[in-house]
């Protein structure tokens, strides 16, 4: 476990307040989160691009230093930086589609 | 407690969220131009939506003691069509001159293309001759972070903007640091699901500055929360956070930025 490193405009708290507070949240999420790769493994067919990020994203929540969600995102978003020519749909999908 | 909606979609909403939100502690709602869910098929449908926005919408406010502002543009959903954006931008100067508009938006991008980056570009140029505060919308998801750089690229060519003018409003985690650091306002939208969460919004406050950071809740047509804010508030308050320091960032912070427009009344000051 890392050493704590407070921010700045965070009242301080110890971790046991912080599971005291967001544990059982956290915990249905992940239970959730489970849930849907097991409805996964029943479902026919392959993973889609969506479900090929959510997997590979698993490995950074265990990565040891604070910034795991920015990494995420980071993780799932378009990597170029020039304006596309043009759009064939107005929605995202919530991952890159050229993720490997 | 007390709180300002700086960024809610009312013309979606019923009544009942207006009362709501005013019991709730709510002093005023703030409505930028959006995307109606579909594409509307000539600036006829704009000119409706923009009387609704300054004239309807204040009126249905006020019933329940909430001064209603608004924001004006096309949004970038539309903006792939530039004959249609064209003949929206031409209508919005009649607009600005309505008592309860704070300025242009909500303007940016969405699938980061080059049309959407022209008529941004025509928005800001409009904001510039008008000299109206800009609010902006951040595309979303795995668009977000190209999209929210761009529109920051944007904004700094044309050379005039104040960033102190600006708020960038949909930031999470891996776009707030920029936002801050360019000397921008952000916005963090507040959604059950697809953008931040109100624990998630307290995570990144306690992680910046928070002078220049408004919370809003869109709540739109979609699935969405017009007591986030609020519920954002007692997520403070269950961590420790001051009624100070909660006071400072879901009404000090937005009437700041809004007083910039001296069309915004601090509603405090009007008590």
């Amino acid at each position: 476990m890392s050493t704590p490193q407070p921010h700045p405009g965070a009242p301080a708290r110890t971790r046991e307040q912080v599971a005291d507070l967001h544990f059982m949240d956290a915990r249905y999420k992940l239970l959730d989160l489970a849930a849907f790769l097991d409805r996964l493994d029943r479902a026919a067919g392959g993973d889609d691009h969506r479900v090929r990020g959510l997997r590979a994203a698993l490995p950074l929540l265990l990565e040891k230093d604070e910034g795991r969600v920015a990494r995420i995102l980071t993780l799932w978003s378009d990597p170029s930086v020039a304006p596309i020519e043009k759009a064939d749909t107005k929605a995202a999908s919530g991952v890159w589609p050229g993720l490997k | 407690m007390r709180y300002i909606e700086p960024h809610g979609h009312m013309v979606s909403r019923t009544t009942d969220d207006y009362q709501a939100m005013a019991l709730a502690g709510c002093a005023a709602i703030c409505e930028p131009a959006f995307w109606a869910g579909f594409d509307r098929k000539s600036a006829d449908g704009f000119y409706d939506y923009f009387c609704q926005l300054t004239q309807i919408e204040p009126k249905r406010a006020a019933k329940y003691g909430l001064p209603h502002y608004s924001w004006l543009c096309i949004n970038p959903k539309e903006s792939e069509d530039m004959a249609l954006a064209a003949d929206v931008l031409a209508l919005i100067p009649e607009f600005l001159k309505a008592p309860t508009v704070l300025g242009i938006g909500e303007i940016g991008l969405n699938k980061n293309t080059r049309n959407e980056m022209k008529v941004l570009e025509q928005h800001i140029g409009l904001a510039v001759k008008y000299d109206q505060m800009i609010l902006v919308h951040t595309p979303h998801l795995e668009d977000k972070r190209k999209g929210t750089r761009l529109i920051m690229d944007c904004l700094k060519a044309n050379g005039v903007v104040k960033p102190e003018r600006v708020i960038i409003d949909h930031v999470e985690e891996h776009t707030i640091h920029e936002v801050l650091d360019q000397g921008f306002w952000a916005g963090i939208t507040l959604y059950p699901e697809s953008k931040s969460t109100p624990v998630r919004a307290v995570d990144m406050i306690e992680s910046v500055s928070a002078q220049r950071v408004w919370l809003n809740s869109a709540c739109d047509w979609g699935h969405s929360d017009p007591l986030s804010v609020p519920k954002a508030a007692q997520e403070m308050r269950r961590r420790g956070h001051s009624a100070a320091a909660i006071d400072r960032l879901v009404y000090g912070n937005p009437v700041k930025f809004l007083s910039q427009s001296p069309r915004f009344k601090d509603p405090a000051a009007q008590a």
